[in-house]
């Protein structure tokens, strides 16, 4: 690893002075499993390296306010899986958290730095999506609120300009019933990374919205409104139609977890299979 | 940078380069070599050691980010010459072969059973998933922590 500077800001404008400061100089570290790999790689070479983990707005917190479940940027997934509230109200969340990586993963990995690090096969993205999560975005300019379906641009590229970060990720209280599914395809049970990742959430209302990972550069939300997909008296053909039209958005590549055939076809599979487990989940909340 | 960990029990203060990773610091600069260094990418569990009673992937972590922790090692589970009851029942159950994986393996069980003490072995197995045993002695070493399980029950 080349040498770089540490710091440990104790408070968010010291933190986000220092970002403006060194600008593309440096690297934000919070839960580290990314960002350590890279600077062993050196994909990254920052001059600073700015730890928020000691920065007391940030620190690890899942707080309830005006029907917003706010996150904070250093909850470690471990955090949000065991966390009662997230357990009952954003269970596909749940399903995504304790897929990322392994136990000792999930015990450094960040929420927030899964969003921010942007892979296309960002475990939690696509439950974030269907939940309509918005990022808290910091700079010394003052702050904003981003919805998660425009946060991503691309492979690792997100809208936050330099000098920005994401002080907390919000979850808005459900309005409706609904009901919702994670589901993947990884190689193996384990650290790896998704093949194919989505998640279904059908309303009462009959609304039903899928989120895409790993099947295009950024992940990515479609919704039927119709609410043909989650009527129980529709049959199968006709269903699969509609996942096909709303699977028409997916661009998925060949790369060794998977060729570009076998993801199309699995979309449609686990598409099939997310929503039943989805119309489940809504029949018994 | 000047650090402050408490490791198995000891006090230490050092001075730690910001671009050392845990591991590097507990091998290197501690001499505790019983955590091993293999993938350096956190995919092996090889390096797994608790900080603050929490498993993790030692080398995806920077020394300096140990500061003001606790840090439990494979070195620091045995009490005054006597193995504790999960590496016992590595022995017992014949779980290791080559032996290179092992320290990762017991600390990932040890988590484990901290958290669930009596898990079924389709949680040792989800518990166990961040660490590789090139010799694909995994049964064994299911069979360990679930014998380990049932110590004192």
């Amino acid at each position: 690893m080349q040498p770089f500077a540490y710091v440990r800001p104790a408070t968010l404008s010291e933190a986000l002075t220092l970002l403006d400061e060194h600008g593309p100089d440096a690297s934000l570290l919070a839960g580290g499993t990314d960002l350590v790999v890279a600077l062993r790689n050196r994909t990254l070479r920052p001059k600073v390296v700015i730890d928020l983990k000691r920065v007391a707005e940030l620190r690890p917190s899942i707080s309830d306010e005006e029907g917003w479940t706010t996150i904070n940027a250093t909850s470690v997934l471990t955090d949000i899986s065991e966390d009662q509230r997230i357990r009952a109200r954003y269970p596909a969340l749940v399903d995504a958290a304790v897929t990322v990586g392994s136990a000792q993963i999930r015990n450094r990995a960040t929420l927030t730095g899964n969003i921010c690090h942007a892979s296309p096969a960002a475990d939690t993205a696509p439950a974030l999506l269907v939940y309509g999560a918005i990022a808290n975005v910091a700079s010394v300019r003052g702050t904003s609120r981003v919805n998660l379906a425009e946060f991503f641009v691309g492979p690792r590229q997100t809208v936050l300009q330099p000098g920005e970060l994401v002080t907390s990720i919000a979850l808005p209280a459900d309005a409706t019933p609904r009901g919702a599914t994670f589901v993947r395809i990884t190689r193996r049970r384990g650290v790896d990374l998704a093949t194919i990742s989505l998640c279904c959430m059908v309303e009462a209302t009959g609304r039903t919205q899928f989120a895409f990972g790993a099947v295009g550069p950024r992940p990515f939300l479609v919704a039927d409104e119709s609410g043909l997909l989650a009527d129980l008296d529709v049959g199968d053909a006709a269903k699969d139609e509609v996942l096909r039209r709303l699977l028409t958005q997916a661009s998925p590549i060949s790369d060794v977890r998977g060729s570009r055939e076998y993801r199309e076809a699995m979309l449609l599979v686990m598409s099939r299979r997310a929503l039943r487990l989805s119309i489940a989940r809504l029949a018994a909340a | 940078m000047r650090i402050h960990v408490t490791v198995n029990g000891a006090e230490r203060d050092l001075e730690v380069a910001p671009n050392t990773t845990l591991l590097d610091f507990l091998r290197d600069d501690l001499r505790l070599t019983g955590s091993k260094e293999c993938c350096d990418l956190g995919e092996c569990g090889a390096c797994t050691v608790l900080v603050d009673g929490r498993s993790v992937n030692s080398c995806l972590m920077l020394a300096v980010e140990a500061d003001a922790s606790e840090v439990t090692t494979i070195e620091g589970l045995a009490k005054d010459g006597r193995l504790n009851p999960l590496q016992d029942a590595f022995l017992a159950k014949g779980a290791v072969q080559c032996g290179f994986c092992i320290p990762g393996q017991v600390m990932a069980g040890q988590y484990l059973l901290q958290r669930n003490p009596h898990p079924t072995l389709a949680e040792v197995r989800e518990g166990l998933s961040g660490n590789l045993c090139r010799c694909g002695g995994y049964v064994q070493i299911c069979e360990a922590v679930l014998a380990a399980s049932e110590v004192g029950r």
